[in-house]
């Protein structure tokens, strides 16, 4: 049985403990009620754990954190999964801006359209590798100076029509990891030198393993995801700036 | 024949070999990171390419006849007041290149140093020197928020704390190490730092890059550093140490973010930042979750959070024209204490003009800072970190009784390992192999050689400002902070004496 | 003109004394004399003073002012200031000598008043609120009304000084004729700025006054540190520093005597290190919140109030300072010589050991508005002061 809480009353940084209290107590499962601008929930936390939480979790959800696994049926806030570590974080809703910012594995599923600057900075190394999946639109700078990981738009479920999928500046200064969308950018949305590639088999395969999970997570159908061609954006070469100074 | 490239005409350097001497050893060629011997293995003799030589003096040094003499090159310009060598050297570079001049280390440029024109005080009759090789002299230092008053209680006849403090970072000798990141510099001068940090009781600082493993162990005097690439930043590296620093800035480069060239990038830091092998590690500008000063209060607990309020979060700032107003909104946001780089603060990697041409000198940074904390009533709540130019231990002295709470040395304790200030640390070649991660480079300085010398450093440095304490009658450094009696301005103008709070000599 | 800011600050050596009854029973000014002049050689004729307590018995509610003044337009704007700030008892000219040695002497007279309170303040009519408009009071005179300056302002007591040797001034200001059950003197040797009525000591705050030989290293530290807490340091002596710091740890912060004294000169690191647990919080807690108030360079320091005298050197002993008692009178000075001048065969006599108060308190009830700084009192200060950084700390408390 999960334990419940309403946190409607308490300050994040009570929230936060009494959490760690009960993991530490070796409690394993948590429905967080009563969630609307709490900041920093899970912050830090290292541990394998489950959470649902009903309502806005405030900035910074999930930071830094290593395992936790939570599900947020409501919409989240500007910071979601910053420079988290491990765990997954799903979203039944939208995200504010600088979603999984410096974000070094893990994976963040979202529902709907996500912010500006989503998944900016991600690393990877050898198979630490984190995933975003946004399913509906982002705005500017998605995957700006991206080092690693791998970021996937759908665009399906945006509550903007008049949108495009992905802002300006799209992967702007990457050097590391792949963005795939579903459907087509524009070119001169893209980031400084970078051009988009129709996907090889390997790609496929890594696509459909992510996607799987996604459709998991919401009930969808992954044939319908699949049913339009997917591009992918990598860097044109590791060091986009190394041609920027004098010796 | 391709473009001429202007730069490679005019070498900043000449080497000279004193051939007499030479005993074709060739070790100057393998010194050389750089290429500038050559081995002609025609004419079995030795050959000097000036164009690469960028004066740091490793071959002079390693020569076993003491053969080679670096010179300034003799070749010169006709004189002009205005375009001088480095200018027209410079516009060369970058018309051949088109890119931004790089440079290393601080501030070059001779702007007027402040700690050179103050002087301290000493008794003489009216209140006597103290000896501090007999007599006790108190260097402890406590970095953190302290809140104004004290509550106490009675019980059982005795008086105690009602409430215990928070926690606070204790140092034994007000010097810290600055942010110097692994890749910026050696795995084996962190090893030195940290091992001296901790039998000088004081902190050294990750810088950005990560920890590496066989670090965690000085987790009692590491301080972490959070900026704007978060590389390596993980929980267990948040929880590594006793504090956490955000860098927002520093004053080798106000205004832009960290720089590691792609040269430095190997397979152990690719590793520790999650970065590809032999891309820049670039830190933007600013930290993209802060665009303002309610989204730094967020990070700040943010991070506070993460660790349990176990840990101090200390806020770094570049000293820039407003940072008085700068540093008390940094305070108000919750950081335990503020370190401010001044214009002379050192680096790894920065455009030449940034470094040279962007923040204020930090003495006068300080002073203003120190001022504004305490007019606001929130001087308490923090401490002032002073780092960037601090050459000696008066200038340490001078740092503190200006209001700073304690240093940081980075360049110091980096000559105080070898090296010679070439300003090439950018380009991972340091041939003292200390801002270089090339597996050969980095034998030359093993970690227990960079320990000594930056343990004999700060001891020695300790012992002077014992010394100069007890010269002026005070033996405890508590009594130092702020202190403007001490200190007495040579050749300023009211202005400046004004801004530092400070009198004329004399007066 | 006495153009205060420009002074600067002062350096010098000094003799003290000082002599309480812990009945409250009168003591002849002879006697403080006697012992101050015993240590002639450690002044140099450039200021002497006494502190009396227990010389206004019948108007022991009001503050007692003692203003000295250049001329009489200064005197007037006192008394101009004090009708409109403060109900006015009684006011006459302090009763002086003609002294030979002593020339152009400033004019001295004294008003007992009580300060006008803001309505809402009076409606609690407490005494905190009373004496923080009276020492602002004070500190506008001094400020403000250029020639004319408070030399003391406490209840029940006051203070006689200026330039001369102590047998002078004491002459001067007729000392032989007061008695009272607490004294102190000063002899003083400075170095620099002769000639300032002012400037010589006991420096008094309220009912605080201070005698203080030695010169603190640290004032530049101190100053500034109180200046935090609002106190202007305007006179640019240690003393001054002292008399606030004082006030400071005690009246407001609630510090008790005891801990006040530690902060003032704390115990070496070496051994709060060695302290039990709880002392040890304790005493890391007071020098590292206290750090700007630690008193560092050599200095004793004799300070009274209207129930004790305390007597304090620094914490390496640079400067002299004993004790004695005989009977229910206790002593303190430079030399004990001076004891033994004025009580031949004390019962105790010894030497403080460095750092360590001697803390004199009459036994309760036997004087008016006594005063017993022994115990730890609330805190008195802005209400964030025990707060740090911005979340209370009862959001930690509750689960
Ligand atoms: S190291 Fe010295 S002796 Fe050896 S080859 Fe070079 S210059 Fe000659
Ligand atoms: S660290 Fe090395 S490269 Fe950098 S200035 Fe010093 S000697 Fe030159």
């Amino acid at each position: 049985m999960p334990l419940e809480l309403d946190i409607s009353h308490l300050h994040y940084s009570q929230v936060n403990k009494i959490l760690r209290d009960y993991i530490e107590k070796g409690e394993r499962e948590f429905i967080l009620r009563g969630v609307n601008g709490h900041r920093y929930l899970f912050a830090g936390i290292s541990a394998e754990i489950k959470a649902q939480l009903y309502g806005t979790p405030g900035l910074d959800l999930g930071a830094f954190m290593r395992g936790p696994e939570i599900r947020v049926f409501g919409n989240v806030q500007d910071g979601a999964g910053n420079t988290m570590d491990e765990g997954k974080i799903v979203v039944h809703g939208m995200a504010g801006d600088v979603v999984g910012y410096a974000m070094r594995g893990g994976k963040i599923h979202i529902y709907g359209d996500v912010g500006y600057r989503v998944g900016i900075h991600m690393k990877a190394y050898m198979d630490k590798v984190p995933v975003i999946i946004i399913g509906g639109k982002a705005g500017d700078f998605l995957g700006e100076y991206m080092a690693g990981g791998i970021i996937i738009l759908l665009g399906m479920h945006s509550i903007y029509p008049e949108r495009p999928l992905a802002g300006l500046f799209l992967g702007t200064g990457m050097h590391g990891g792949t963005i795939y969308v579903r459907g087509k950018v524009k070119e001169s949305y893209l980031g400084l030198g970078l051009k988009p590639y129709a996907l090889d088999g390997e790609d496929e395969k890594i696509l459909e393993k992510h996607l799987k999970e996604y459709c998991d997570d919401f009930g969808l159908d992954l044939s319908e995801i699949l049913k339009e061609d997917f591009i992918k954006i990598i860097p044109y070469t590791h060091r986009p700036y190394g041609k920027l100074y004098a010796y | 024949m391709g473009t001429p490239q202007f730069a490679s005409f005019y070498p900043d350097f000449y080497i000279e070999r004193l051939w007499e001497k030479c005993i074709k050893c060739r070790r100057c060629v393998k010194e050389c990171s750089y290429g500038a011997h050559i081995w002609d293995e025609k004419k079995k003799t030795l050959l000097e390419d000036h164009t690469k030589c960028v004066g740091c003096h490793r071959c002079e040094a390693m020569c076993p006849t003491k053969a080679i003499i670096i010179r300034r090159h003799p070749s010169e310009f006709r004189e002009h007041a205005l375009w001088t060598p480095w200018f027209i050297k410079n516009i060369y570079k970058q018309a051949d290149q088109g890119g931004v001049l790089l440079t290393s280390t601080g501030c070059a440029l001779p702007f007027k140093n402040y700690f050179d024109h103050l002087v301290l005080d000493a008794c003489q009759v009216t209140n006597p020197p103290i000896d501090p090789l007999r007599e006790p002299m108190e260097l402890r230092t406590y970095i953190g928020p302290k809140p104004e008053a004290l509550e106490i209680e009675e019980v059982n006849g005795k008086f105690r704390l009602k409430k215990k403090l928070p926690p606070l970072i204790k140092l034994e000798v007000p010097i810290m190490f600055a942010a110097m990141s692994y890749g910026a510099i050696s795995l084996h001068v962190h090893q030195g730092l940290a091992r001296a940090a901790r039998d000088l009781g004081t902190l050294y600082n990750t810088g950005e890059g990560g920890l590496h493993a066989s670090l965690y162990e000085y987790g009692s005097n590491t301080i972490v550093q959070c900026a704007s690439g978060r590389f390596g930043l993980h929980v267990d590296y948040l929880k590594a140490g006793v504090a956490i620093e955000i860098k927002i800035g520093q004053g080798a480069k106000p205004g832009i973010g960290g720089h590691l060239p792609g040269e430095k990038v190997t397979e152990e830091i690719s590793k520790t930042r999650m970065i590809p092998v032999g891309s820049d590690a670039l830190s933007p500008a600013p930290h993209h979750d802060i665009y303002s000063i309610e989204d730094l209060r967020g990070l700040i607990y943010a991070l506070k959070e993460a660790t349990e309020y176990k840990k101090l979060v200390f806020v770094k700032i570049a000293a820039v024209h407003n940072v008085a107003a700068i540093a008390s909104g940094i305070v108000r946001a919750g950081a335990d204490a503020v370190v401010i780089d001044g214009l002379k603060g050192g680096t790894g990697a920065a455009p030449t003009m940034f470094r040279d041409y962007i923040g204020i000198p930090i003495e006068l940074a300080i002073s203003a800072v120190d001022k504004r904390l305490r007019e606001e009533g929130i001087r308490h709540r923090t401490s002032i970190i002073a780092s960037g130019g601090i050459r000696s231990s008066a200038d340490v002295v001078k740092a503190i009784a200006l209001g700073a709470d304690a240093v940081y040395i980075g360049t110091a304790a980096l000559i105080a390992v070898g090296c010679t200030m070439c300003q090439r640390c950018y380009t991972g070649k340091c041939p003292w192999g200390i801002a270089t991660n090339n597996p050969e480079l980095i034998k030359r300085l093993p970690p227990e050689v960079a320990y000594e010398k930056i343990y004999n450093l700060v001891k020695a440095w300790a012992h002077e400002i014992k010394e100069m304490l007890g010269a002026m009658g005070i033996n405890s450094i508590e009594s130092l902070k702020g202190n403007r009696d001490k200190l007495r301005a040579v050749g300023l103008t009211k202005e400046e004496m004004e801004i530092l709070e400070v009198k004329h000599a004399g007066e | 003109m006495w153009n205060l800011t420009l002074r600067a600050k002062e350096i010098s050596g000094c003799g003290i004394a000082g002599i309480i009854h812990k009945k409250g029973e009168l003591i002849p000014g002879e006697m403080i004399l006697k012992a101050i002049c015993c240590q002639y050689e450690r002044g140099n004729g450039l200021g002497a003073g006494f502190a009396a307590y227990g010389i206004y018995p019948d108007l022991a509610e009001y503050y007692a002012l003692h203003v000295m003044a250049q001329n009489r337009q200064a005197l007037e704007k006192v008394e101009e200031f004090l009708q409109k700030n403060t109900f006015l008892n009684f006011q006459e000219p302090i009763p002086t000598k003609r002294v030979k040695t002593i020339k152009n002497p400033p004019l001295f007279k004294r008003y007992f008043v009580k300060p006008k309170l803001e309505e809402e303040e009076a409606e609690f009519c407490n005494l905190t609120a009373e004496d923080d408009r009276m020492v602002q009071l004070v500190m506008e005179i001094n400020e403000k009304i250029e020639g004319a300056y408070v030399i003391s302002s406490g209840k029940n007591m006051g203070v006689f000084k200026g330039v001369g040797f102590p047998d002078e001034i004491a002459e001067f200001f007729r000392i032989d004729e007061y008695k009272a059950f607490i004294w102190t003197a000063h002899n003083r040797f400075p170095t620099n700025t002769p000639g300032w009525w002012g400037g010589a000591h006991p420096f008094t705050i309220l009912d605080w006054s201070i005698v203080h030989n030695g010169e603190i290293s640290s004032y530049g530290t101190n100053r500034r540190y109180l200046e935090l807490f609002g106190y202007k340091c305007t006179l640019l002596t240690d003393t001054e520093v002292v008399a606030y710091i004082l006030d400071l740890l005690i009246r407001k912060h609630g510090l008790p005597l005891e801990l006040a004294c530690k902060a003032m000169a704390p115990p070496f690191w070496i051994e709060i290190d060695e302290m039990p647990e709880e002392e040890r919080e304790l005493y890391t807690a007071l020098r590292i919140l206290y750090g700007g108030a630690v008193l560092n360079g050599p200095f004793a320091i004799l300070f009274a109030y209207n129930g004790g005298l305390v007597g304090l050197n620094d914490r390496v002993k640079l400067r002299p300072l004993v004790a004695a008692s005989k009977g229910d009178l206790y002593f303190m000075a430079s030399e004990e010589a001076a004891i033994r001048a004025i009580c031949p065969d004390p019962e105790k006599i010894w030497a403080p050991k460095a750092g360590e108060p001697v803390i004199i308190e009459m036994e309760e009830g036997v004087i008016p508005n006594q005063k017993s700084y022994l115990k730890p009192r609330p805190v008195e200060v802005r209400e964030d002061a025990l707060r740090i950084g911005y979340i209370p700390p009862s959001l930690f408390s509750g689960k």
